[in-house]
């Protein structure tokens, strides 16, 4: 099997391209997961990002640093303690999610929630404190204030949501260990293109590989679009 | 300085003249299956024989594969593997000659052990995978090419059942992970003995079939046709293949436990 690189490049192409049904569930289950993990952690890890930015409490120091750790935690250590969580023995272990969707979902919320919190805290640290008491005395709601600004902050926290999808759309560890890489059900791209390449088929290896890398340059392009847009801000 | 090389180079010539037709006989480079290496069998049996024939044998596990297609080329002296449509093909092009079953170990079918299924009153291997398929338990399938996960889909065949149905898992892992997640599911799987034995004790699975033609796991040992390799060590080769059918091997090969487990069935008969 001395495949030359072109053959294997247009054997990939050919498979996104006949829409393979095997390629495009594995993509299907990436974008469902990870699509339902970021969208049920957005809203609480942006509330809490506001609320160490702009709340003081006693512990507020602690908390931010915490997130900060979190953040750098290899996803294999998350996926075992995820597994630790679900298995048949564990504590969580009546509601049967191991090897499924919904186990796979809980890892990654647990895997992007500290990079959005970290990253949105950032954004409203940066932002002028004027606006929020400003919106506030004009008699907006709570809510329709924290809107206000997160509009005023829509490049550094579409820049967190970014990173935070991207970091649990490319993982591995937690989904092979939580998922089981069970085929058309929790068989995503990393852990396709794992199985692929350990039983030397590269073909599906690359094409999986090309959807990430396109996605990556689309989501990189479109932030760097905004970026260009958004205009700089007088303090 | 000249007269320290001299003595030096003489001293390599002389003693590799002293190693080369001492060790030419001595060694028996055997290529055989990662199975019976790590189950322990042949650091079981070799000394034995080592002990007896003066020989020493130099193990080379790889997959079966890999193991006929170094004998092909002739770059071990004997081959051991367990794949007889492969070794068929061996011997009939004229590599390998006298192939000799020397014994052979099983594929169990594990699940719970409340048996959902109710396969453990089947008859044949066939007929409890269409008993696991019809009756809507899980099946965990390692899906990775591997010689367990290819006997696998030889018996689905066999029970005329396409492995789509709702309960088959492809899990794309090895052995052992595929036992760990089995056990998990509380779901049916097909494992070599081997690993099942070593996992035991971390399984809340029972073995709900075994036996039967189409479990089978047979070992072959093949010598390596001398007219395409006339300078291997033959003489070797062969006293090892007759050392493993004599009745001593075969009996220590059913005697050989791995957890108060037999693993291997000794099968040469005379």
């Amino acid at each position: 099997m001395s495949e030359g690189w072109l053959a294997l490049l247009q054997q990939a192409l050919s498979l996104l391209f006949s829409l393979d049904p095997d390629v495009w569930s594995i993509v299907n289950v990436s974008f469902s997961v990870s699509f339902a993990a970021l969208a049920i952690t957005l809203v609480p890890s942006l509330v809490l990002g506001f609320i160490l930015a702009f709340v003081h409490f006693p512990g507020r120091w602690f908390v931010t640093n915490l997130v900060q750790t979190t953040q750098s935690i290899p996803t294999v250590v998350i996926g075992l303690l995820v597994y630790l969580l679900l298995t048949r023995m564990g504590p969580l272990g009546d509601l049967r999610w191991l090897f499924t969707q919904k186990g796979m979902i809980l890892g990654q919320m647990m895997i992007c929630a500290p990079v959005l919190v970290a990253m949105s805290q950032a954004a409203f640290t940066s932002v002028d404190k004027r606006a929020w008491e400003t919106s506030r005395t004009l008699g907006a709601s709570w809510l329709r204030s924290v809107w206000v600004i997160c509009r005023e902050l829509k490049v550094p926290l579409l820049m967190a949501i970014v990173a935070a999808f991207s970091r649990i759309l490319t993982e591995v560890g937690c989904s092979m260990m939580v998922g089981g890489n069970i085929a058309d059900v929790t068989r995503n791209i990393p852990t396709a293109i794992a199985l692929e390449t350990s039983k030397g088929d590269f073909a599906q290896a690359i094409a999986l590989g090309l959807v990430l890398l396109i996605l990556s340059l689309i989501l990189n392009f479109t932030l760097g679009t905004l970026r260009g847009k958004a205009e700089p801000r007088s303090h | 300085m000249l007269n320290l090389k001299s003595i030096f180079s003489v001293a390599v010539i002389a003693s590799a003249l002293a190693i080369t037709p001492a060790q030419a006989q001595e060694i028996i480079k055997l290529a055989t299956t990662t199975s019976t290496e790590n189950s322990g069998l042949l650091k079981n049996l070799l000394p034995k024989f080592e002990a007896e024939s003066g020989y020493q044998v130099q193990v080379i596990a790889t997959g079966t594969g890999k193991a006929l297609k170094l004998a092909r080329q002739g770059d071990v002296d004997v081959v051991m593997t367990h794949a007889p449509a492969a070794e068929a093909k061996f011997v009939e092009e004229g590599y390998g000659i006298t192939p000799r079953g020397i014994m052979e170990n099983d594929f169990v079918i594990l699940g719970p052990k409340n048996d959902p299924a109710k396969i453990r009153s089947s008859k044949t291997a066939e007929e409890a995978f269409a008993k696991i398929a019809s009756s809507g338990e899980g099946f965990v399938s390692r899906g990775d090419n591997s010689g367990t996960n290819m006997k696998e889909l030889i018996v689905w065949k066999g029970a005329k059942v396409e492995p789509t149905f709702k309960g088959y898992h492809s899990v794309g892992q090895g052995m052992g992970k595929t036992l760990l997640m089995a056990n998990e599911l509380q779901s049916y799987t097909l494992s070599d003995r081997g690993t099942y034995v070593a996992y035991k004790a971390k399984l809340d699975l029972a073995i709900d079939y075994d036996g039967g033609a189409a479990l089978a796991n047979p070992y072959q040992i093949i010598l390596i046709n001398p007219e395409m390799y006339p300078d291997l060590n033959h003489k070797g080769a062969k006293a090892l293949s007759d050392w493993l059918i004599s009745d001593e091997a075969q009996t220590m090969i059913n005697s050989y436990t791995v957890e108060g487990e037999q693993l291997f069935k000794a099968t040469y008969s005379k």
